[in-house]
């Protein structure tokens, strides 16, 4: 696989998403348009999509794609994939021949659900089995990469730019409620296939323009819940951060924000008692989960987006909103490009989350076990 | 007068164009369609005019030294980057950094602007770089704030003009906020003060060059009291260093 990383080019990143909260699925072709008009913001050395909705007739499995060196350790994987779970389908990800997009690894997906009696066995539920699995052949199996493992989801990244990589998987030929991208511009860490955003967990997306200067300190705190970093890139770390406190620890997706992207002391000293203690709460709990460095970020789920930028707000953010879509990118022109007259345009102020989720009538639609719990309703630990 | 339809056209292209059609002769150019294209009437110098539809991209007006641009509409990121000399009228919204280091020249806009914006402005004898903003602000306004004038309107109300951290740096140029700003949103390198009655008459002014730049009816933002900015010092980290 391609590995990029001697030399240090400041600068960039591009972002870009948008949801139709009624669950109405539009083409891959959209978010292509949006992320391409910013094509200046990546370098060719990294491009990629979350997009949800897209596997109905799977909906009940497991999509696993995965990047493999060699066949050799294609069928390494296969074997140990086969051993913990049934697998329903599995084979190629379509791609096309495209300018620009070289140094391929082998590209698979499988459909599959966990094998009960080892979920007997190990009494362990669904999702915490398929994080073990995912984290076990992303640690141990040099040369093969689980890069997306959601149900009715999928991620599809590479080296180049997004809009040749989404030409490459075809994504024109997928339709899906929600679609997020990005572009690269790798700064402190190689270029490869595997490090290319999306990263992804179960059904947890996450695409992210800047660094994390606090990545050691997040990721030593991850470990110890099982949360392996082996990606070579601090971005991985703010998608096990979402798994860990909102699926794990069953936070709500507000007292989420206030660990990772938390106001100041002095500004929090001014909230009302309440929201205060919430606040304080979740800082001294979590204080090793504060993301610290610039960073706008699109997390995507099977319910919905959240879009958020640090507490200073060192990466730009345009949210705007048209009937049923909510979107967000990095430039308002990435919206307008696919969107020319929204009913809103805003810019988010720092650590303020932009919340879309699906509404009640496109959730049932959806799976029951989601995981982007918002309700005050809901605030208690399912783990 | 040139039109030129930015539709799809690459900010390389389209800038080559405008810079080829005043090459040409062109005093005053319209581009239609513009959307996301960067660098739009960067480094250019002279008494030319820009009527920009759409949304420009990034770094519009970098370097500019003269002309006169009107945007019909929102403008991005870093506007009026290290401008040295013209007018930017903006009838929407504008992002981040608008007026990062600028360094003459003037900028109104109509609605909200973004986070740091006025971040390291600077001023030199008569260059003397204007800010106008009708609506309210983000964070970090004025940020290492060196010289030139930042006026804020805070419209629709007088509530919460500026975000927090206004000022943080400062260290020369003045800002004029309507109505009052309270101590914890101001950095500690800034003190509040009323403006002088000449003051006060050039921000008469301002508004009524406000109003009449966005077509509102005179003396509907009439009778505005403002708050004074400045720096309590001319090198507020002269010490950081030394002490160790």
């Amino acid at each position: 696989m391609l590995r990029e990383g001697d030399i240090r080019i400041p600068s960039g990143c591009a972002i870009s998403g948008f949801i139709n909260r009624k669950g109405n699925t539009v083409s891959g072709e959209q978010i292509i348009r949006s992320i391409a008009l910013m094509h200046e913001r990546s370098n060719g050395l990294g491009g990629g999509f979350a997009a949800y909705g897209i596997y109905p007739e799977f909906r009940d499995y497991f999509a696993f794609h995965l990047f493999y060196e060699n066949h050799a350790v294609r069928e390494e994987t296969e074997r140990y994939l086969n051993k913990n779970f049934n697998m329903e389908m599995g084979g190629p990800i379509p791609t096309r021949k495209t300018t620009g997009i070289r140094n391929l690894p082998l590209i698979w997906r499988y459909f599959v659900k966990p094998k009960l009696e080892l979920l007997y066995q190990d009494e362990m539920n669904t999702n915490e089995f398929v994080v073990e699995r995912v984290m076990e052949i992303n640690s141990s199996m040099p040369g093969a990469y689980v890069f997306s493992s959601g149900k009715n989801m999928g991620a599809f990244k590479g080296v180049g730019y997004p809009e040749d990589i989404g030409e490459f998987y075809r994504l024109e030929e997928y339709k899906g409620h929600i679609w997020t991208a990005h572009g690269r511009f790798p700064t402190n860490t190689p270029g490869w296939w595997g490090g290319a955003h999306p990263f992804t967990l179960l059904d947890w997306s996450i695409v992210h323009n800047g660094e994390i200067s606090s990545y050691d300190a997040n990721r030593r705190y991850l470990e110890m819940f099982g949360h392996k970093c082996t990606l070579q890139t601090d971005t991985e770390a703010i998608t096990y951060i979402f798994d860990l406190l909102v699926r794990k620890h069953g936070l709500p997706l507000d007292v989420a924000v206030a660990v990772v992207a938390p106001p100041f002391w002095n500004e929090i000293d001014r909230m009302p008692p309440e929201k205060r203690a919430i606040h304080r709460a979740a800082r001294l709990v979590y204080s090793s989960l504060l993301i610290n460095g610039p960073f706008s970020i699109v997390l995507g789920s099977s319910r919905g987006i959240m879009a958020l930028n640090d507490r200073i707000k060192l990466r730009p953010l345009t949210a705007a909103e048209k009937g049923d879509f909510l979107y967000v990118a990095s430039e308002e022109s990435a919206i307008r490009e696919i969107c020319p007259q929204p009913d809103r345009v805003w810019m988010p102020r720092g650590g303020e989350p932009v919340i879309g989720l699906l509404n009640d009538q496109a959730l049932q639609a959806e799976e029951e076990e989601g995981m982007l719990h918002m309700a005050v309703g809901e605030r208690t630990s399912r783990s | 007068m040139v039109t030129i339809d930015a539709r799809g056209v690459y900010y390389m292209h389209l800038n080559k164009r405008i810079r080829q059609a005043l090459k040409d002769g062109a005093l005053e150019i319209i581009l239609k369609n513009v959307n996301g294209q960067r660098y739009i009437a960067d480094a250019i110098r002279g008494n030319f005019s820009f009527s920009i539809e759409g949304v420009p991209g990034n770094d519009l007006a970098a370097y500019m030294d003269g002309p006169h641009i009107v945007v019909k509409g929102n403008a991005q990121d870093a506007v009026a980057n290290t401008m040295n000399g013209g007018t930017i009228i903006i009838h929407g919204d504008a992002g981040d950094t608008l007026g990062y280091a600028m360094r003459g020249g003037e900028v109104f806009v109509r609605g909200n602007v973004g986070y740091r914006v006025g971040i390291h402005m600077k001023e030199y004898q008569e260059q003397v770089p204007l800010i106008v903003i009708g609506g309210k602000t983000g964070d970090f306004l004025g940020e290492y704030m060196a010289g030139g004038i930042i006026v804020v309107l805070g419209l629709p109300d007088d509530m919460e003009p500026v975000g927090n951290y206004c000022g943080t740096g400062m260290h020369g140029g003045v800002m004029f906020i309507r109505g009052n700003v309270p101590d914890y949103k101001l950095g500690r390198e800034v003190q509040k003060t009323t403006p002088t009655a000449k003051e006060q008459h050039y921000l008469t002014g301002i508004v009524s060059r406000y109003e009449n730049y966005f077509g509102l009816e005179e003396k509907t933002v009439g009778g505005m009291s403002f708050t004074k900015l400045a720096p309590v010092g001319i090198r507020p980290y002269g010490n950081m260093y030394v002490k160790f």
